[in-house]
């Protein structure tokens, strides 16, 4: 598929980004309409604005990838990542607003008076960040070789640029209008191409797609509908480790909790993320629908090892001429906006944090931080090109899985449980991030285990996410002297609505 | 030694001295936050390590705050031996049966009791336990009493320069110009007549201007509820000067839960205005801006006045100048108080230029909150 206009819709969409980073939306106001300035962001421009930064390359093509795929079981990703927002809106969301966190990092550092657990906490971000980051530009280099047929390592360096440029320039800061924006691009780039190709689908006679007999896995004909009836082995513990990963790990993503200082209040915190589920989950109807039509119109994408690209392929498959073409470059440009919104706002948040905690004070602050973003790039960058043969989405779940290991402890535990300390926290994040990570660099080097070794290392949340909270816990316990002294009033600040009179101080 | 000498760290009794003054700088930050059980927690392993006895606690006036080393079993009885305190500050010396114990190879036999002393007032103890209290260690806990003393002297010098801040702000809010005042109600007194409905909004906004500015609780604020305030200000500015006032605001709304000292923007703007109007006549332009730097946020106050010569400035910031701007010094002070000395004013100026004033504000700066 080498079309010119998928070309141009990626052309198009780098291009916005760039315009947009150099020059900005910029909102003056004069004094007839003064008092919309001070006007905060409303909670449903803030989702929208979430929703776009959040949903990555692996939720626009690798969720249809895996699920065309593997089958029904697959779905577990998107209700996962959906529901990590479910226990962000319970546990977290308003608390971290009424902290005054900017990052976790900060967060670490108020609750727990150390700053030994900023710094560890800090590290952490850049290692999530940059697990994060690999996909995207692996995605990046998929798309582009699709549409025009380029080496892999293109794409993933052209996403790579753009981010690095925006950040040279100044932009990629106050993005919450264009973010809100990409979301509801992302929505129609998919919601419109599905919507033809179902009618069709139902033009050719609506067949079922489990009547397809192509599959890898076991993921055979009527199987492919269903849950938890491949011959995988261990599909008990893997479905129950990736749900463990996905619901805990989204309150640990660095550019996720970025977002929520732009709340206002706690309760506005709170109601963005119960907005934010809704964006969720009308978006992630669409992948599944691009998977079941692919098992019948691209089946071929499976054996090939191709299946990440059904979304962008299926609309030139399916329609015949110059209307496919148009669809297909909708997909595209709609790829290329998640590719760019969640590097653009990973890059910052990790170029934040290296520039903040480890160029010091030798560097004048532009440069330490455009250094920090081209280091911030430049890494994820590398590790993209090296490691291949893990698909886009699981990659993604295994930055999840840190996630849930290190900071969503830190982060329960620290709200909810007046007991934890200092040595507890380091001690849970040590633990927590050292079993996640080596299970992390032992699936990415590729390395062919069998049973259930396999299995532990190639989903390790169900352990590891329990060994951080048992360690975080035992170790606190044992270190009670070190309690933080302010710890009583932090907690009244974190759990009292903003509206109660009170003396916070 | 000779010539290799010279890259190393010196003598013998060179390197015990900076062994000794990093320990001590080790210890000092956690006293500098007052005497508590958790500071205590946290710098007693570095003066055990001064002293290098078997067991050293930290007291205050009435119970243990914290413990390090061996013989953990005497830990309760610290609480009896600050009765052994001197008042005058020395060193006392417990025997052996007033710290009495089960264990026979016990290596706690001694006692050195030493008052901590801020402001001529016992706040607490250090208490050295070792098998004899040689004259050797009892001088070096003395001293060490001493300086853990000092170091409490400075936390409590922290401490008034914050009360003395909040002095500071007190005064500020009661340093709404009179002019200011006098200059709205004349401005609102001559609507009353030709379009009663604006005065009486006038009213209203003058009435939520005060009620802001003289906001009893809460050294911080929110950059929105400052910049809420700063609209009502220039709403009102706008009733006495019309057209000739023009007003830019670009706000980034990702900036405006930023915590910012309260009433920091208000003297900038105030000064804004009357540098606008100051010895010239037609209109005069502020602008107001606030921009997003991931981790700070940057808020700008120009107008394209007279100017000011830098000299003058510099002298205003200083607080040396009598009469100068209303305000800038205060602001300054407390933007460096509150976020460290990187946060301060920075003013941009020339006689004829007009004047800039730009404030960083960084997003989270722990202990500011409202």
């Amino acid at each position: 598929m080498s079309t010119g206009l998928s070309i141009s819709a990626v052309v198009v969409v780098v291009l916005a980004t760039l315009a947009i980073g150099t020059w900005g939306l910029r909102f003056s106001r004069t004094t007839s309409d003064f008092f919309v300035a001070s006007r905060t962001v409303r909670p449903r421009l803030n989702a929208s604005a979430i929703g776009g930064e959040y949903l990555s390359a692996a939720s626009f093509l690798g969720v249809a990838g895996l699920v065309l795929a593997y089958g029904a079981e697959m779905l577990w990703y998107p209700v996962g990542w959906t529901a990590g927002y479910l226990v962000l809106l319970v546990l977290v969301a308003a608390p971290l607003r009424r902290s005054g966190a900017y990052t976790l990092p900060d967060f670490a550092e108020t609750r727990l008076e150390s700053r030994a657990v900023r710094l560890v906490s800090s590290l952490l971000v850049v290692a999530i960040g940059w697990l994060y980051l690999m996909p995207q530009f692996q995605g990046a280099g998929l798309a582009l070789r699709t549409v025009t047929g380029s080496p892999p390592w293109v794409g993933g360096l052209l996403v790579a640029a753009v981010v690095v440029i925006n950040v040279f320039t100044g932009g990629m800061r106050s993005v919450t209008f264009v973010q809100a924006f990409q979301y509801w691009l992302k929505l129609t780039a998919l919601l419109v191409p599905a919507f033809f190709l179902l009618l069709i689908w139902i033009g050719d006679g609506a067949t079922p797609p489990t009547a397809a007999e192509t599959g890898v896995s076991g993921a055979l004909g009527s199987a492919w509908g269903l849950p938890m009836t491949s011959d995988q082995p261990y599909v008990l513990y893997t479905t129950y480790s990736l749900i463990m990963a996905t619901f805990l790990g989204t309150m640990g993503l660095p550019h996720v909790v970025v977002r929520f200082y732009t709340n206002p209040d706690g309760r506005a915190a709170r109601r963005t993320t119960l907005v934010v589920l809704a964006l969720l989950g009308c978006f992630y109807v669409l992948p599944p629908v691009y998977a079941a039509l692919g098992r019948l119109y691209a089946p071929d994408l499976i054996t090939s090892g191709h299946s990440d690209m059904v979304v962008l392929e299926l609309p030139a498959r399916m329609i015949s001429g110059y209307g496919g073409e148009l669809l297909s470059a909708l997909t595209t440009a709609g790829a290329f906006a998640a590719f760019l919104s969640t590097s653009s706002g990973l890059s910052i948040a990790v170029a934040g944090v290296l520039s903040q905690e480890f160029t010091g004070r030798r560097l004048a602050g532009v440069t330490a931080f455009r250094i920090a973003a081209l280091v911030g790039v430049a890494v994820p960058l590398a590790l993209a090109l090296l490691t291949s043969g893990v698909s886009v989405a699981r990659a993604v779940g295994l930055a999840f899985a840190v996630a849930a290991s290190t900071f969503c402890p830190l982060l329960v535990l620290g709200i909810w449980w007046r007991r934890l300390t200092d040595v507890g926290a380091l001690a849970g994040l040590a633990v927590g991030g050292v079993l996640s990570g080596v299970a992390v660099v032992d699936t990415l080097s590729g390395a062919e285990r069998t049973g259930w070794t396999d299995a532990l290392l190639a989903q390790p949340a169900a352990w590891t996410v329990p060994a951080a909270f048992v360690t975080m816990i035992g170790v606190s316990l044992l270190t009670q002297r070190r309690r933080p002294v302010g710890v009583g009033r932090f907690l009244v600040r974190l759990h009292t609505p903003e509206a109660v009179p009170l003396d916070r101080g | 030694m000779g010539l290799f000498g010279r890259n190393q760290l010196g003598s013998e009794s060179d390197r015990a001295t900076f062994r000794t003054l990093h320990t001590a700088s080790l210890a000092s930050p956690p006293l500098r936050g007052g005497l508590t059980r958790s500071t205590a927690e946290r710098s007693i392993r570095h003066l055990r390590s001064l002293l290098a006895s078997p067991a050293v606690a930290l007291t205050d006036t009435v119970d243990l705050l914290a413990w390090d080393g061996k013989a953990q079993h005497h830990a309760p009885q610290t609480a009896e031996l600050i009765e052994h305190a001197d008042d005058s500050g020395g060193p006392a010396v417990v025997e052996r049966r007033s710290i009495a114990c089960d264990d026979p190879g016990c290596v706690v036999r001694r006692a050195i009791v030493v008052p901590l002393v801020v402001d001529e007032a016992t706040v607490g103890t250090l208490q050295v336990f070792a098998p004899r209290a040689s004259a050797g260690l009892v001088r070096a806990t003395t001293e060490v009493a001493r300086w853990v003393s000092g170091q409490l002297e400075l936390a409590e010098l922290d401490a008034s320069r914050t009360r003395l801040i909040e002095a500071e702000v007190r005064a500020l809010r009661a340093q709404i110009s009179p002019h200011f005042i006098y200059n709205s109600l004349s401005a609102i007194a001559s609507f009353v007549r030709t379009d009663p409905e604006r005065a009486r909004d006038l009213l209203l906004e003058f009435a939520d201007f005060t009620r802001y500015s003289f906001r009893e609780h809460g050294q911080f604020t929110t950059l929105a509820e400052e910049l809420k305030s700063i609209e009502r200000y220039l709403l009102l500015e706008k009733a006495r000067f019309g057209e000739r006032l023009q007003v830019t605001l670009r706000v980034a709304p990702e900036v405006l839960p930023v915590r910012v000292p309260f009433l920091c923007l208000q003297p900038l703007v105030e000064n804004a205005v009357r540098h606008g109007f100051e010895g010239k006549s037609g209109t005069g332009r502020i602008t107001i801006i606030a921009e997003d730097y991931d981790r700070d946020c940057v808020i700008t106050v120009e107008d394209d006045g007279t100017g000011e010569e830098p000299e003058r400035v510099r002298l205003a910031l200083a607080g040396a100048l009598e009469g100068g701007s209303v305000g800038l010094a205060n602001v300054d002070e407390r933007l460096r108080v509150a976020f460290g000395d990187d946060y301060g004013l920075v003013v941009e100026t020339a006689p004829g230029a007009g004047t800039r004033v730009i404030v960083h504000v960084p997003k989270f700066s722990p202990g500011v909150h409202p």
